[in-house]
């Protein structure tokens, strides 16, 4: 076969006449090889994919950002300024002038407001991030309203710290869109949703030309942007979906970038002089839940064991080395707030005694669902063998996602091993998915928050997660969330384990790719080569 | 379709107008119940399968109220049966829904991946059956000796080698290594949007068809036909292993049969020369085998390939199904699964038609 | 008292001839030569002596792991991960430091199960089915038929992986599923053979001899039918291994940490440009024993079927 192969590919190369070797990438041109099967919209008010994240937050300006430049310090974006009243209650945000959306259209008041507005009345998933802020349908137009040409109010209607507000203002549901142009392609009082899911209408540095499920994304410079146009005309994605061809593409400079390789190839890479690594912490953390309703594993002192049966070390140093870190606190370090203390590690003994107190001195059996991706496998197969040797027997089953999620959210599962990222930049997005669980009961549906799913339920933890929330004071409020962190730490069904970094390997001439802590915190307008 | 145990169609050279009108309503007929099994079934998966498509549209964080929004939007709060009678009235109508994935009607989203599976498809047939039938024969010819070992072990390759090892292989040498060939994907991405997908209009009247190879030559744009079809050897290659070794395999075995036979020898100690033995007496019974093993081949390979195409990154209906499905996007997979039922239909005709033609004794 | 002319063959001997007589006493007696003969040919055939031994090699392999290995191929020592081939290790580690000889062995056991299981419940549906509709025809033909081009017109990965996610992950369900996607082309080859055979003087003459029609399908069709079916059988064997390995894949096959072959590779595939031999081994290992299944199948075929005469 290798020789009819062979001939085959050999005669059709001569018959091409000796083909292109490599075309490189057009100097004005980046190409980014990714696997982008996870977009399903570019609608910034539905947006909730890692992908389409990240896109949307290079065409979009938000109300407040962070910006590549600095990304720790949350600026104004399309706001210029804002103003908090004295009781927190009422947030003023003043527009920048002369902004233009890519259509043309100056960016206004009316703008600011008709995109947050937007955001509750389509009621997409991550609508709840304003929804907390007591904003529905019937009272977001009053309480959210531009008050003059370039002046916007917001009303919040519930008890929370105005820093938490200002902080999911930039999250994707603040991206800003152009009111008028998607207005004009409203159908059937949709607020122009079908339409929005594969166009673009914003004034961020690119501007969406296509995309081509499956096959590529391409996104046009904006000459026009207010930090002046971007390095790249030209923005391309690649869906590749197989790592290793990605890594040969990037090798040989048919792409610029190479977003999903493994640490392991990443590895094989690093004597390449074509290439360099750049490596980004993220807000990512990979942990283990137990399900509190299951009887062996809501005894406190199995819950506790857990943590010392998972051995942190050899996977960091081994298949996770390069991209994972030990953390062990639901908010991620190196964000205000985090809380780095990591007071657990592998101890088979010390699991054994709890095991013992809680009376299975001989282990049990238990089942542990997984996702089917690197390193989901292989991080439970590296639990599975700890658990052993304490005599906990476990079958692995490893699902996609969207069948894995189903059974955690219907609180099917045993032991899960999962991931999670903030929703936007504040401690109180981790806190209130793991600790706060307002109503345990299971018709109660609180599906999104993790601490339902695991069916925990703790007043005291309860009113700690709320009690950060609306705490004004920014060095009090730091203090309770160290002070939460700890408690869930300890007594909660979550081991957490590991915090992600990016690895991205680029072609040495790309300078300035920029990758924050959260998904959607990645920017391509300081790209040059 | 039409197979020869009906009496029906069985009768091959007959045009009698009442003839024709029962053989047209027996294409019918075929053809809805084809489409009623494929959708009925799938459409089952769809619903038993743990997978959420509320999940896959909403996000695993949704809130309870956007759950069940998205719940009742979609008419899953609706018996399965009327539901899928809803499915069916506007498929009649055209109207295959939408996809999760895509946010595109599942209409457009075929045609424009099932061209790339086609066109890799067709060319993998096309050099398996010009490859392989020669190789079965020879090796039939010259059974037990040292050509027929070569072509058995070499077709066996092909046969037993995973796909994605072949395939990264394959990359790492012609692509990275020797530079003789493009790296993955249809088309270099800045010749993305040059050529005007023509055909598409021709063939359904609609502009986001994607078959890179015809339309481009017919705009006479050789250069984007160029990097095409350098694009699409490796793949091509990939699937021709697998064609090839399969037909090869069979023709020989086939071959063998009929060499065997009494008229074989008959017609050699009539003394006719070698070549008129194998390739008028004996490959001419052969033939009728030949057709469907050929058919059952493309067909396979029109249903794409997923490690193929993932390795390639190929933009094909394999890749497409798939991901859909374990997105729970049913209407997706539902439409990519008629319109390769529908292939497979439609080949099969042709392949029984040609049944009829060359073999006499099927008819009755 | 001398018995010197008539010292009595010796058992083997005895054999031989027995099953090499002219005139056989008995059913049995008949069915052992042809066995027998049908053994002298396989036996001639290098080639298919060799598919054979691979695939007694495999069933000693699986059943004797425990002794030829050290562990069962599930211990990690993250220490020793992705080494390569050495006197340690003869085939390396994997990415969890597992030893991929061990792993191997054990996996022999996996594959056995699956091939065996799908090739029993194919087999017999697919050839049932395909020489019923091929023979009776009419209407028969045309329900079993259209029955049987709605699965074969199925996309066949997606089918196997509806019906798992539908029962559930697991080797047994996968075994399941694959056998579903997997009996409609026999289905379809058994047909066809069937009915280039069904006008032939032969099956006429058993006819006119008053044999009912199940005689005829099962005794004289259904054989006639059965070297085809085996070669797609064989060839097939290496497909049903590897659509388990997409199973496994895809989470809906063998699950962690089963050395299941086919898994093996696909996880090892991410190591394939550094780390060649983790998904390269277990890779050789399909090939080798599907070229065993092949090579047997071709050998069986010479044996099997009646009309090539058993020429080798």
């Amino acid at each position: 076969m290798h020789k009819t192969f062979a001939c085959l590919a050999l005669g059709l190369v001569l018959a091409l006449g000796g083909t292109p070797a490599t075309a490189k990438t057009p100097n004005d041109t980046l190409v980014i090889a990714k696997d982008m099967s996870d977009i399903i919209t570019l609608d910034p008010a539905e947006v909730f994919e890692f992908t389409g994240g990240e896109l949307i937050a290079n065409i979009y300006d938000r109300v407040m950002m962070f910006e590549p430049e600095d990304l720790t310090k949350l600026v104004g974006g399309v706001a210029e300024s804002y103003t908090v009243s004295d009781d927190g209650k009422t947030i003023t945000l003043k527009v920048r002038a002369g902004q233009t959306f890519h259509s043309g259209n100056p960016v206004r008041a009316e703008d600011v407001a008709f995109s947050l507005q937007r955001v509750i009345k389509l009621n997409k998933t991550p609508s709840f991030i304003f929804t907390q802020f007591g904003w529905s349908a019937d009272n977001v137009d009053s309480l959210v309203k531009a008050t003059d040409a370039m002046t916007v109010s917001l009303t919040i209607n519930a008890e929370f710290s105005p820093g938490l507000v200002l902080n999911s203002l930039q999250a994707g549901v603040g991206s800003v869109v152009d009111k008028k142009t998607v207005m004009a392609n409203e159908k059937d009082g949709d607020l122009g949703y079908e339409w929005l899911k594969n166009h673009s209408a914003g004034s961020g540095a690119f501007s969406l030309k296509t995309w081509k499920a499956n096959e590529l994304v391409t996104l046009e410079a904006n000459p026009n942007y207010r930090h002046g146009a971007p390095g790249m005309k030209r923005v391309i994605i690649r869906h590749v979906p197989e790592p290793s061809a990605q890594r040969l593409l990037v090798e040989k400079g048919d792409v610029d970038i190479a977003r999903n390789l493994q640490p392991d190839q990443i590895k094989g890479l690093a004597g390449s002089s074509d290439v360099v690594i750049g490596k980004y912490p993220k807000a990512g953390l990979t942990y283990v839940a137990t399900n509190d309703a299951h009887e062996i594993l809501s005894k406190p002192q199995v819950r506790l064991a857990m943590r010392y049966l998972i051995d942190y070390e050899g996977m960091v140093n081994s298949f996770l080395a390069g991209e994972y870190k030990i953390h062990q606190a639901v908010w991620p370090s190196g964000l205000w707030g985090s809380y780095d203390e990591t007071p657990f590690s592998l101890d088979i003994g010390k699991a054994k005694a709890l095991l013992a107190e809680a009376g299975y001195p001989n282990g049990f059996k238990i089942k542990i669902d997984t996702l089917t991706e690197a390193p989901f496998s292989e991080i439970a197969q590296s639990i599975q063998q700890s658990l052993a040797k304490a005599g906990i027997e476990s079958d692995i089953t490893l699902s996609e996602g969207k069948t894995l999620w189903p059974k955690y959210r219907a609180r099917k599962h045993e032991i899960i091993v999962a991931r999670w990222s903030p929703d936007y930049i504040d401690p109180h997005s981790n806190t209130d998915s793991f600790a706060h669980n307002p109503d345990n009961r299971l018709e109660a549906k609180l599906t999104g928050k993790l601490a339902w799913r695991t069916s925990w339920f703790d007043p005291e933890i309860n009113t700690l997660t709320e009690g950060a929330a609306k705490e004004l004071d920014l060095t009090k409020r730091k203090q309770m969330y160290a002070e939460l962190q700890q408690k869930v730490q300890m007594v909660s069904p979550f081991s957490i384990m590991f915090q992600r970094s990016e690895q991205v390997v680029l072609r040495k001439n790309v300078k300035g790719f920029v990758s924050g802590s959260n998904f959607d915190l990645v920017f391509y307008r300081n790209i040059t080569k | 379709m039409a197979h020869s145990g009906n009496p029906i169609a069985g009768t091959g050279t007959g045009s009698s107008p009442r003839q024709f009108v029962a053989r047209a309503a027996n294409l019918l007929f075929t053809l809805s119940l084809t489409f009623v099994g494929l959708t009925a079934i799938t459409f089952i998966i769809g619903r038993v399968m743990p997978a959420d498509p509320v999940l896959a549209i909403v996000g695993d964080r949704a809130p309870r109220e956007v759950y069940e929004a998205m719940y009742v939007k979609l008419g899953l709060d609706k018996p399965l049966i009327h539901q899928y009678l809803i499915y069916l009235v506007n498929v009649l109508q055209g109207d295959f829904g939408k996809s999760i994935m895509t946010t595109r009607p599942v209409l457009d989203d075929l045609i424009r991946f099932f061209p790339a599976t086609f066109e890799l498809a067709s060319i993998a047939t096309i050099a398996g059956v010009f490859i392989g039938v020669p190789m079965g024969v020879v090796a039939a010819v010259r059974q037990g000796r040292l050509t027929d070992h070569i072509v058995r072990v070499v077709g066996l390759i092909g046969y037993s080698v995973p796909i994605f090892w072949l395939g990264l292989m394959a990359l790492l040498v012609f692509y990275a290594r020797l530079e003789w060939l493009p790296g993955p994907g249809r088309i270099e991405v800045y010749y993305d949007g040059i050529v005007e997908p023509t055909t598409g209009f021709i063939l359904i009247d609609s502009p986001t068809t994607g078959f890179i190879l015809i339309d481009s030559a017919m705009q006479k744009e050789w250069e984007v036909f160029h990097n095409a079809l350098s694009h699409i050897v490796l793949p091509a290659a990939m699937l021709t292993t697998f064609a090839l070794a399969y037909i090869a395999r069979m023709t020989r075995s086939f071959m063998l049969d009929q060499l065997n036979q009494e008229y074989v020898i008959t017609a050699r100690v009539k003394g006719l020369s070698e070549m008129a033995v194998i390739w008028r007496h004996a490959f001419r019974n052969v033939l009728i085998q030949l057709i469907t093993i050929i058919g059952l081949t493309y067909a396979s390979l029109l249903e794409g390939s997923v490690l193929t195409e993932t390795v390639f990154a190929w933009p094909g209906i394999g890749q497409y199904i798939t991901n859909s499905l374990f997105n729970a996007d049913m209407n997706a997979v539902i439409g990519g699964t008629v319109v390769v039922g529908i292939c497979f239909v439609g080949i099969n005709m042709i392949s029984d038609a040609l049944y009829r033609i060359v073999d006499p004794r099927a008819r009755r | 008292m001398t018995r010197s002319a008539a010292v009595p063959p010796s058992p083997s001997r005895r054999l031989k001839i027995w099953l090499l007589s002219d005139s056989p006493e008995s059913v049995f007696h008949a069915r052992c030569q042809r066995l027998y003969l049908g053994w002298r040919v396989f036996s001639g055939n290098p080639i298919a002596m060799t598919g054979l031994l691979i695939i007694v090699a495999l069933v000693l392999a699986a059943a004797l792991a425990p002794l030829l290995t050290q562990g069962d191929g599930t211990e990690q020592v993250l220490s020793r991960r992705l080494l390569p081939p050495g006197a340690e290790h003869w085939f390396g580690t994997d990415e969890l430091g597992r030893d991929i000889y061990d792993r191997v062995v054990w996996g022999s056991r996996i594959t056995l199960y699956i091939v065996g299981l799908v090739g029993l419940l194919v087999v017999p549906i697919g050839l049932a089915i395909g020489t019923v509709a091929g023979y009776v025809g009419g209407w028969i033909d045309n329900v079993l038929m259209r029955f049987t081009d709605i699965f074969l017109a199925f996309p066949r990965l997606i089918l196997a992986l509806a019906f798992v996610s539908a029962l559930g992950p697991g080797i047994e369900n996968a075994v399941l599923a694959i056998a579903l996607t997997t009996w409609s082309p026999y289905a379809r080859l058994a047909r066809a053979e069937t009915i280039t055979i069904r006008n032939s003087e032969y099956i006429m003459a058993a006819k006119l001899q008053g044999a009912s029609g199940w005689r005829i399908l099962y005794g004289h069709i259904a054989p006639l039918c059965i070297s085809s079916v085996i070669i797609r059988l064989t060839l097939d064997m290496a497909g049903i291994i590897l659509t388990a390995a997409g199973l496994g894949f895809l989470g809906l096959g063998a699950q962690p940490p089963l050395p299941e072959w086919g898994a093996m590779i696909s996880t090892g595939r991410q190591y394939l440009l550094d780390q060649w031999w983790v998904a390269t081994v277990p890779g050789i290992a399909i090939f080798v024993v599907s070229l065993g299944f092949n090579l047997l199948g071709d050998g069986l075929r010479d044996v099997l079927d009646p009309k090539s005469g058993g020429s080798a």
